[in-house]
């Protein structure tokens, strides 16, 4: 006997209501599974592979591709590719830790303005947020052009030769990816400032709690959940960035998006390319699992 | 809060005019007559009345629409869907983190490996069935794949938000599932929807990587071609069509606040 329950608008037997759930479950599942997981084995498969004269993929089992992403190739062993891969983690670092330091300045200031007035300010950090990232990219390419002031200023300095360009430099990339991704570490820290218990500041500052211990006992712990997204956010896709080291870096700047991006496109080495995408998925996980372990809960909305 | 100390407030300040600084240069360019080089020659609207004579940049800015809306439609419906099936049926936990971790992936994922795993998964399907080429086609399927998530993320949050009471009031006064789901859910759904399907939108227009590996040869997009551009050395056209793609975007965000503070 099927006894019947009442679920949220629905009055049916617990099978009839999980069928409706499947109904309407099932054409995103399927969709993700399509276009999304399968592919995603696809690249698996191919890094695994070799590439024939033409560029077509050869289905013989090799490891090769692994291990010419570890350096090792015709000519011996070579560090360039780990080098890159190293380069990788280190630009996205320096980029998420520039990043969280503007971001406290402004999700603060954000949230001292009227609450009428908020609106405005953070409609104004949305708006770089969603203007399309080859535009800024770009326009920093024109900010940095030799007759400008910036370039003029460093070039009176002398960190740069006079009537040069301040890109491609690894200086223009972390400009341009310090601005890429500085909204994504505004907003989130903003929500979790907008909540905060002010009386705890406050009591901090009563027990005279020097400045810095104000901030590490009574506000970052209770801006961790923004910051935590916002880390996040912007570390991983840090990684995977190709469009501003591709236009601000230069040759000399490479990253690994860059090198996967080549290998599509360019030298037409799939394997390669999957077996660098291989490698940037694990550091990926690796950024991942690191935060797992520190104990915060990562919930991303 | 009331007291912040100055220099936080100016810190802020000269962020947020770091941010701005790349579109203030552009539009500055769009508007100075000098061809080559950077010097100033005079104000004229010469290189916006270009810009509508270029037949490249229309069909860019055509296929730009397209792709935004196909994407946009399919993701909304689909991600929708799925939020209303994670958020008002009984899974078991199991099935019930799976689809969460499903739903994380392309969140979290580096856009360039969807991309890279999407051509090599096109590239099969080609071999197999000797007919799919990259274009439009392709570059929806990459738009909705990562879009979805977004949308249902949205929804989901707005689901939450709810509770059950109209849901039970509805079949209280016995509503069949489909009055339920016309007159019931989706309405008060609609600023969930809404907010999603702008966001679902705006990813669109402004994604670069996915269009760049899925596009193939004979599709081209904005964002595409000004990267084709720069590459190949700008012309003064291409800063009025960035100024006037950060106009629309600006007009984008001012709507989507208008309608999220109705909604709210």
């Amino acid at each position: 006997m099927n006894r019947l329950l009442v679920w949220y608008g629905e009055l049916g037997t617990a099978g009839s209501i999980l069928r409706r759930g499947l109904m309407f479950l099932l054409p995103a599942l399927l969709w993700l599974l399509v276009f999304l997981i399968l592919p995603g084995l696809a690249l698996v498969a191919v890094a695994f592979a070799e590439r024939g004269s033409f560029g077509e993929i050869l289905w013989n089992f090799s490891l090769e591709n692994l291990s010419r992403l570890l350096g090792y190739g015709i000519f011996g062993w070579s560090p360039d590719n780990l080098i890159i891969l190293a380069r990788t983690v280190w630009v996205a670092f320096i980029t998420t830790l520039i990043s969280v330091l503007l971001a406290y300045p402004l999700a603060f200031f954000i949230a001292s303005r009227k609450l009428h007035q908020r609106y405005v300010w953070l409609a104004l950090v949305i708006i770089p947020f969603w203007t399309n990232l080859v535009i800024r990219t770009y326009a920093w390419q024109l900010l940095f052009a030799p007759q400008l002031p910036f370039a003029q200023i460093a070039a009176a300095l002398h960190l740069i030769e006079p009537g040069t360009a301040l890109n491609p430099s690894s200086f223009a990339v972390y400009v341009g990816m310090v601005s890429a991704f500085l909204p994504f570490v505004v907003l989130p820290l903003y929500s979790s400032v907008e909540r905060l218990d002010w009386s705890l500041v406050e009591a901090a500052q009563d027990l005279y709690g020097s400045r810095s211990r104000v901030f590490f006992q009574a506000i970052l712990p209770q801006t961790l959940p923004g910051l935590t997204v916002g880390v996040i956010l912007t570390f991983i896709p840090a990684m995977g960035m190709f469009v501003v080291p591709d236009l601000l870096g230069g040759a000399k700047y490479l990253l690994v998006g860059n090198l996967i991006q080549q290998q599509f496109f360019s030298s037409r080495d799939w394997p390669f390319g999957a077996a660098l995408s291989l490698g940037l998925v694990l550091l990926t996980l690796i950024a991942l699992q690191i935060y797992r372990r520190s104990g915060k809960e990562v919930d991303l909305v | 809060m009331s007291r912040l100390p100055p220099a936080l407030g100016i810190t802020a300040v000269l962020t947020l005019a770091f941010l701005y600084l790349p579109m203030l240069a552009v539009a500055v360019f769009s508007v100075n007559t000098t061809r080559y080089g950077l010097e100033w020659g005079g104000f004229s609207w010469k290189w916006y009345v270009g810009l509508f004579q270029n037949d490249q940049i229309l069909e860019a800015a055509r296929n730009t629409l397209v792709l935004a809306v196909a994407s946009t439609l399919i993701a909304t419906v689909l991600g929708t869907m799925l939020a209303i099936a994670l958020e008002r049926y009984p899974w078991t936990r199991r099935a019930r983190t799976f689809l969460d971790n499903l739903l994380y992936l392309p969140v979290v994922t580096p856009d360039i490996i969807l991309a890279a795993a999407l051509v090599v998964a096109f590239s099969f399907l080609r071999l197999i069935s000797g007919i799919f080429e990259l274009g439009m086609v392709s570059m929806i399927i990459g738009h909705v794949t990562f879009q979805i998530a977004f949308v249902a993320l949205v929804v989901q949050s707005r689901l939450r938000s709810l509770g059950r009471d109209l849901d039970e009031a509805a079949r209280d006064l016995y509503a069949n599932y489909s009055y339920y789901l016309r007159r019931v859910l989706l309405p008060l759904l609609a600023p969930g929807i809404v907010a999603g399907a702008m966001l679902a939108f705006t990813l669109s227009l402004d994604d670069f990587v996915i269009s760049f590996f899925t596009a193939g040869p004979t599709s081209q997009t904005l964002p595409l071609f000004i990267y084709a551009s720069v590459r190949r050395g700008v012309t003064p056209e291409i800063h009025a069509l960035s100024t006037l793609i950060f106009l629309v975007t600006v007009l984008l965000v001012l709507l989507s606040e208008r309608l999220s503070r109705r909604a709210a």
